[in-house]
């Protein structure tokens, strides 16, 4: 009970530390040492194959997609943190805010007396994930598809930055020809000011 | 329910509301794009966590853990879906300040 | 059968994206007949047979996937808002690769909607929403430029938010009641009073108000919907919002939760708002398609409206509404998916005269605008005056009135949207333009036609769809 406690504790700190750190790649990290926490927390609470889950995923996958995400627009981050403050002042409200709202909690009492249903013979998870929940994993992969499009979408190529369509694109595509066509017959007809007759 | 199974509910009761309430604060008061995916991460850890918590109470772990495998794997879909949006976001504006994308108004 | 509408989209976008170049220019011929069969099927398809399960293929028995009445509404409206959202999309699009990527998108979408229509478990909603959901980012953020991904962000931060809390609710209700689907949890939720399920339902209705863009929840919408590309914007209006916000409360609320007096009461004065607030925001822009946001949000409040009444009848004219308003909004946004192409512009104030050059365009302008004002003989009308008949015997009579004079805060909007962009005199830039492209008037005047044949046949539609919904409510 102690030891569950403790770590609940971590993970609140931990999770306090990823919202409030300026660096984001230390608020990042923090995330991480959350994750670990919740996947030990898992684990004490009789899901291992979850726990499992969220370590690889969660702590491992997501980690390295945030990593990946701050370092491809790192060089702003740190001086963004520091000269525009973007976390803002703000922030500082949190732990109070936190300490608040345990308060609260602790005041209002905690329902013990809940009427929860019969508690179930306990079963294995590959078999009611593979038996039961089936419909499930064809949703997970249709998400995993859209997710294949969207990375696709996103990141292949240069962006074209035109959002228009149809004829506005070719209206646009002839102005900016004439325009580049314009500035060449102009330069081309200037006497160059420099030979004197 | 026994006496183990209240304690943990008892914790819990305190923690995840905490939880729920830093990832909203995180959310909504950021204005670093980066920081509000953390901010829906640390939502996602909260709602991860009620799950298993009620899996945990109920003692039915195994459609519980199945629901936290899944949401999982959508959670990790979805925050590398924001993460392309910000990359390009940063392409265009050169800074993560999320007030460069107030155009949309009126 | 009804597994088949997962499967063969799904089975679809494998065998397009296999490694054959050949195989891609059947993208868009594939994706319309899905849409042309999902459409055929819950027209003429009779209910019992939807559910009767082929058992020799691959086991898809143990796959809990059903229709009802309610169902093959919204399937019908997918099918219909799929169908536009293609045209539209393919013949705006300019890039191949972008037209290939967002025709799988859109597929990918539907299958996500069609999912949530027919799953009877909390978490499988929930999972087939999210499909939608992250398909509906790509298709908004397709063009990568600066505003399509700003729109794109907001709509992913507010959705995962409100996919947080709808987890949330699940989560206390399998802690409740042991179980996340449909026919367990409103067994077991009958007559209990755990605090956990009330905190669990109003998890829900937040959740779903966020996601449906209702007041005080919307800020993402106009956005969203100004920022995409036109084909996504016609998915997205048309029917992705609609489903993973207003028929999943409709749902949950007939097959989960049963009729809650309070939530009933938050629903009137949700509805109420959006309807004041979206009409009343509509009435002040220049944007074409923001404008069409504003009064989506607006409309989605009536059919909100219906549902707070309680009583079946509400519920059904709700319904009627949301096949109403997917037709004709698809249509509004199709019209400005045609005017922008022509003319190159959303600013309603430039535009001037266009129904000289785009006769069709404009008149099916007209169709769209009555029917959403409630101008009878269109379908509009006869939804609307359902919900307010509902919400008046259900003793509301404020609310009722209400809705009756936002209708005319509708047809003030509207009626400034035509004689700007397409009364009065023909802007002198846009002389030259012509009207759209045959592949958009077609779904143009699909569109009017459902329109104004669903009001004028309204008897018939009564029978046949109408009233054998009130039996999904029990």
């Amino acid at each position: 009970m102690i030891v569950d406690l403790l770590i609940l504790t971590a993970l609140l700190i931990f999770v306090l530390g990823a919202a409030m750190k300026r660096d984001t790649v230390k608020a990042a990290i923090a995330l991480a040492l959350a994750s670990i926490m919740l996947s030990v927390l898992m684990f004490r609470l009789a899901s291992p194959l979850a726990a499992v889950f969220e370590l690889s995923v969660c702590a491992g996958l997501i980690t390295v997609v945030f990593m990946s995400t701050i370092s491809l627009t790192k060089p702003l981050t740190v001086l963004e943190e520091e000269r525009l403050h973007l976390r803002g002042r703000h922030f500082a409200v949190l732990p109070i805010l936190v300490l608040a709202a345990a308060g609260l909690l602790v005041m209002v009492g905690i329902p013990t007396d809940l009427a929860l249903p019969q508690a179930a013979s306990a079963q294995d998870v590959r078999s009611v994930l593979w038996n039961e929940r089936q419909l499930d994993l064809l949703g997970e992969t249709l998400v995993i598809l859209a997710g294949f499009f969207g990375i696709l979408v996103l990141f292949k190529d240069k962006p074209t930055g035109v959002g228009r369509t149809g004829a506005a694109w070719l209206k646009a595509e002839r102005f900016r020809k004439e325009k580049s066509d314009e500035t060449t017959k102009v330069e081309s007809n200037q006497p160059d000011p420099a030979i004197r007759v | 329910m026994n006496n183990q199974t209240a304690e943990v509910l008892r914790m819990m009761t305190i923690f995840i509301p905490l939880l729920f309430v830093v990832g909203f604060f995180c959310v909504v008061v950021t204005r670093n794009l980066v920081r509000t995916l953390i901010g829906i991460e640390v939502l996602s850890k909260a709602v991860t966590l009620l799950l298993v918590v009620a899996g945990y109470t109920t003692g039915r772990t195994a459609l519980a853990q199945a629901c936290v495998i899944t949401l999982i794997m959508i959670e990790a879909v979805v925050v590398a879906v924001a993460a392309g949006i910000i990359v390009n976001v940063v392409r265009h504006t050169d800074s993560l300040d999320r007030r460069n994308l107030e155009e949309l108004r009126g | 059968m009804a597994a088949f509408l997962i499967f063969v989209p799904l089975i679809g976008i494998i065998t397009l994206n296999l490694p054959f170049r050949f195989l891609r220019r059947f993208a868009y011929g594939y994706a319309i007949t899905v849409a042309a069969a999902q459409a055929a099927l819950a027209i003429f398809l009779p209910l019992p047979l939807w559910n009767r399960v082929l058992a020799h293929f691959f086991g898809l028995e143990r796959l809990d996937l059903s229709a009802d009445r309610l169902s093959l509404v919204l399937l019908l409206s997918i099918a219909i808002v799929m169908f536009a959202a293609l045209q539209v999309g393919c013949f705006t699009i300019r890039s191949g690769k972008r037209r290939f990527e967002f025709v799988n998108l859109v597929v990918l979408a539907v299958t996500g909607l069609n999912g949530a229509a027919l799953v009877h478990d909390l978490f499988s909603l929930y999972v087939f929403l999210e499909v939608a959901a992250v398909a509906s980012f790509t298709l908004i953020a397709l063009e990568r430029d600066k505003l399509s991904l700003e729109g794109g962000f907001k709509y992913l931060v507010l959705s995962a938010v409100a996919s947080v809390m709808l987890l949330a609710a699940i989560a206390l209700l399998l802690m409740s009641t042991g179980s996340t689907a449909f026919a367990a949890v409103h067994a077991a939720l009958l007559g209990s009073s755990n605090p956990m399920a009330r905190i669990a339902v109003a998890s829900f209705v937040a959740g779903l108000c966020i996601k449906g863009g209702l007041v005080p929840f919307h800020g993402w919408l106009p956005d969203a919907y100004t920022a995409a590309p036109a084909g996504a914007s016609v998915l997205l209006a048309g029917i992705v919002t609609k489903t993973t916000g207003i028929y999943t409360l409709i749902r949950l609320m007939s097959s989960v939760f049963g009729p809650v007096p309070q939530i009933q009461a938050v629903l009137l004065f949700v509805g109420a708002l959006s309807i004041i607030i979206g009409a009343t925001a509509a009435l002040g822009q220049k944007d074409f398609k923001r404008m069409l946001a504003y009064s989506s949000i607006s409309q989605m409040g009536y059919i909100v409206l219906g549902l707070g009444a309680g009583s079946a009848l509400g519920v059904a004219g709700a319904v009627f509404h949301l096949f109403n308003h997917a037709v004709f909004k698809t249509l509004l946004f199709v019209n400005a998916a045609a005017v922008e192409e022509q003319t190159g512009t959303r600013d309603m104030d430039t535009m001037g005269g266009l129904s000289a050059r785009m006769p069709v365009t404009g008149a099916t302008s007209v169709v769209a605008f009555l029917s959403t004002a409630g101008v009878p003989p269109l379908a509009g009308f006869w939804s609307k005056f359902i919900i307010v008949v509902a919400v008046w015997s259900a003793g509301q009579h404020a609310y009722a009135v209400i809705a009756v004079l936002a209708s005319l805060l509708t047809c003030a909007y509207f009626l400034s949207m035509q004689r700007r962009v397409f009364f009065g005199v023909l802007a002198q830039e846009f002389k030259d333009i012509h009207e759209a492209r045959l592949a958009i008037l077609v779904p143009e005047v699909v569109l009017a036609l459902i329109t104004i044949g669903v009001g004028v046949m309204f008897p018939r539609v009564l029978e046949t769809f109408i009233l054998p919904i009130r039996s999904v409510l029990g």
